[in-house]
């Protein structure tokens, strides 16, 4: 204890802050970065899982920029990206923007459009792959069939199969993003909008002038919430393509899905692992040039 | 040094606390591991209990996981000297599992080859090596056609036999709504469920081919067979008038069990799902013939093999446990509980069971079935359903889609052989 007693107070409060900080770092030392680290590692191996790990270099890396599954899933992934954020996005604001004025059942509605939120994600794609079901049995064309119109393949075609699936992903995440927002709109000062109205100001004009300008920071949250949200989505596609996971031809995979096949379907740990450090890189791409580019300067 | 004293003391308790309920119960205790399915659990905890009565001096614990974990305890518990004695694992795991020195041959004198060559359903050879074996089923599985009675009977067709006949009873319980769409398959389809082992070592071999050379080593499906056979099998849903649809209510069997299809080809293991959905009248009968009458089959099966963490008397009593598990009691029993077929013509072919009216067909097949040797059996698979489906959604011509399937699956196996 006499060590302890010599400190000044500031060592003082910096060891009793690292005696508190340990159990965090500690757990994420072993729970975080240490599987992260051992990933890197694998992908520089061969390993099924089974027997030992053989060092291969850089040959997992090779076979995966050879391989044209992992450009088009690739491709799909920023596919989800591109189309899943800006539209969840603007669907979010649009119904944030508006349940904000209406006092009308105003937490009845917050609740309906939450629930999907709640909703196992697993439960929820079964439900959907089965509205898009040819008839006799999906929703969906049979109302179609009753409308004498034709039949729309969703799941089983190579251009409708993405957005198909996409659907029902944008809108389990719309509930936690229209919350966030109205949580954004509510801490924006009465005071500017009542300015504004002394003014005269159009309401376009608060719009683009005082809301969305201010809800800067609630927007560059979302952005990469979702971004990121979208370029790990698996359970969706998973639970809608179980028999032919990321099919037809390929066309709805996603890099996670492609990583799961690979590690529990073919044991290939090392291609996997190779796969994950890709994936990881993206992420961190994209959420750092989100940053940068949302960020105030 | 601290944690060595630690892991010394640790292990010293341990071998007298063992040493004392050892001595206690004066028995050895083995371990077996499958993955769960209740059937299965069943059956197996009957096996046990006959075989502790047999031999009270051992007893056998079971411990089952579910699938998705199951290959990872295993591979994590047995170099660690946990785990299983005895272990149940897929036959085409079998060349992993043995390059990973996870299992060790059975003993020659309790199982010799030879005797079990003249004993067993031929397709258990995958499993030699040399004149030892490394792994035995208790129980196999084959294919057979399903069909649904009462549809049969409304459009007054029987059963088929052969090939022709199946296309032709297939069409007549094809029923379509006024816009043309099929509301009823004839005859299910998709090559993500059973249709893709049906296609390789069924219609693939009646067309005079035989899908793959040098012990599986080689895919040889890209011939004159195997165009006939791929345009047979897409012939049902993409021909002028289909009698069936790929994703039809989703799954095959989902289909079938809801009575909206004809005909639905499925293995063994469907049989027990199909007993109990009330109001479904349903028979099997084998896999159809060409005209010729040549048939083919495709069978697969979960094998026990003894791992490499049984020594001394623990590897005596696995030995033990083992001759038991593969024995006829045991097969009939397996029969019964899970309704998986014995893997011995002479329990599989008694009166019997033979010409029982639903395992009959299957077990009947056994004798002209074959076992695809897998390397990878979900990406195998892959690549007959992105075959169909280059054509369907696509639009490219069988030979092409054939070509290229047989080129990719031919990659599969150079890269898991190459290893």
């Amino acid at each position: 204890m006499k060590i302890y007693r010599d400190l000044t107070i500031r060592q003082k409060q910096i060891a009793w802050a690292w005696a508190f900080l340990a159990i965090p770092v500690l757990f994420y030392g072993i729970i975080r970065f240490y599987p992260t680290g051992n990933a890197i590692l694998i992908s520089f191996q061969d390993w099924n899982l089974l027997g030992d790990r053989t060092w291969t270099g850089l040959d997992n890396y090779e076979k995966l920029f050879a391989d044209p599954v992992f450009w088009k899933v690739f491709r799909n992934t920023f596919v989800y990206l591109l189309l899943g954020t800006p539209v969840s996005l603007v669907i979010s604001f649009v119904v944030a923007y508006h349940l904000d004025k209406t006092r009308f059942m105003h937490g009845f509605l917050r609740m309906l459009y939450f629930l999907p939120f709640m909703t196992s994600a697993v439960a929820m794609a079964w439900v959907w792959r089965w509205f898009y079901q040819p008839v006799p049995s999906g929703l969906f064309n049979n109302f179609l069939a009753s409308m004498g119109i034709g039949q729309i393949s969703f799941l089983n075609s190579t251009t409708n199969a993405l957005p198909a699936i996409l659907a029902p992903a944008v809108w389990a995440g719309l509930g936690f993003q229209i919350i966030i927002f109205m949580a954004g709109l509510r801490a924006i000062p009465k005071s500017y909008y009542e300015a504004a109205r002394i003014d005269g100001v159009s309401n376009w004009t608060v719009l683009w002038e005082i809301t969305l300008p201010l809800l800067k920071p609630t927007i560059v949250f979302i952005v990469v919430f979702s971004s990121i949200g979208f370029l790990r989505i698996f359970d969706h596609v998973y639970n809608m393509t179980t028999q032919n996971p990321g099919g037809p031809l390929n066309s709805t995979k996603p890099l996670v899905l492609m990583i799961y096949e690979t590690a529990f379907s073919s044991f290939d740990m090392g291609y996997a692992a190779a796969q994950t450090v890709v994936l990881f890189l993206v992420l961190l791409a994209v959420s750092l040039l989100q940053l940068r580019i949302l960020r105030d300067r | 040094m601290n944690v060595k004293r630690l892991k010394a003391f640790a292990l010293a308790s341990a071998t007298s606390i063992a040493a004392l309920a050892g001595g206690a119960a004066n028995a050895v205790e083995i371990e077996y591991w499958q993955y769960f399915f209740d059937a299965r659990v069943t059956a197996m905890e009957q096996l046990i209990e006959n075989f502790q009565d047999a031999n009270p001096d051992i007893t056998v614990k079971m411990t089952h996981f579910p699938y998705a974990d199951y290959r990872t305890k295993v591979a994590a518990a047995i170099p660690a000297g946990e785990g299983p004695d005895v272990v149940q694992l897929f036959y085409g795991w079998l060349n992993d599992y043995v390059e990973a020195e996870l299992i060790q041959p059975l003993p020659a004198d309790v199982f010799p080859a030879s005797k079990i060559d003249a004993e067993f359903f031929p397709m258990v050879q995958a499993m030699k090596d040399g004149d030892q074996y490394w792994a035995l089923p208790t129980a196999v599985r084959s294919l057979a056609l399903f069909y649904n009675e009462r549809l049969m009977d409304e459009a007054g067709v029987t059963p088929p036999t052969t090939l022709d006949e199946l296309m032709a009873a297939a069409k007549a319980m094809t029923k379509r709504d006024g816009a043309g769409n099929i509301t009823q398959v004839g005859m299910t389809a998709g090559m993500t469920a059973q249709d893709h082992h049906w296609w390789r070592e069924g219609l693939v071999r009646q067309m005079g081919g035989e899908p793959y050379l040098d012990d599986y080593k080689t895919v040889n499906y890209n011939t004159e067979a195997g165009l006939k056979a791929l345009e047979f099998y897409t012939g049902m849903f993409m021909g002028d008038e289909p009698v069936t649809a790929i994703g039809f209510m989703d799954e095959p069997q989902a289909a079938f069990k809801a009575g909206r299809a004809g005909m639905h080809i499925d293995g063994s293991f469907r049989i027990g799902a199909l007993a109990d959905i009330r109001g479904l009248k349903w028979g099997v009968t084998e896999l159809p013939a060409t005209n010729d009458g040549t048939r083919s089959n495709y069978s697969s099966y979960w094998v026990n093999a003894i791992t490499t963490k049984a020594e001394g008397e623990k590897y005596d009593a696995a030995v033990k446990f083992m001759d038991y598990v593969t024995s006829d009691e045991a097969m009939q029993i397996w029969l019964d509980v899970v309704g998986e077929l014995p893997a011995k013509p002479s329990v599989g072919m008694t009166e019997k069971n033979a010409n029982d009216p639903v395992f009959g067909p299957f077990i009947r097949g056994l004798e002209y079935a074959h076992t695809t040797k897998f390397a990878d059996e979900s990406a195998q698979r892959q690549q007959m359903v992105e075959m169909v489906e280059r054509m369907q959604l696509q639009g490219m011509s069988a030979a092409d889609s054939l070509a290229a399937a047989a080129e990719a699956e031919q990659k599969i196996l150079d890269e898991y052989h190459s290893k």
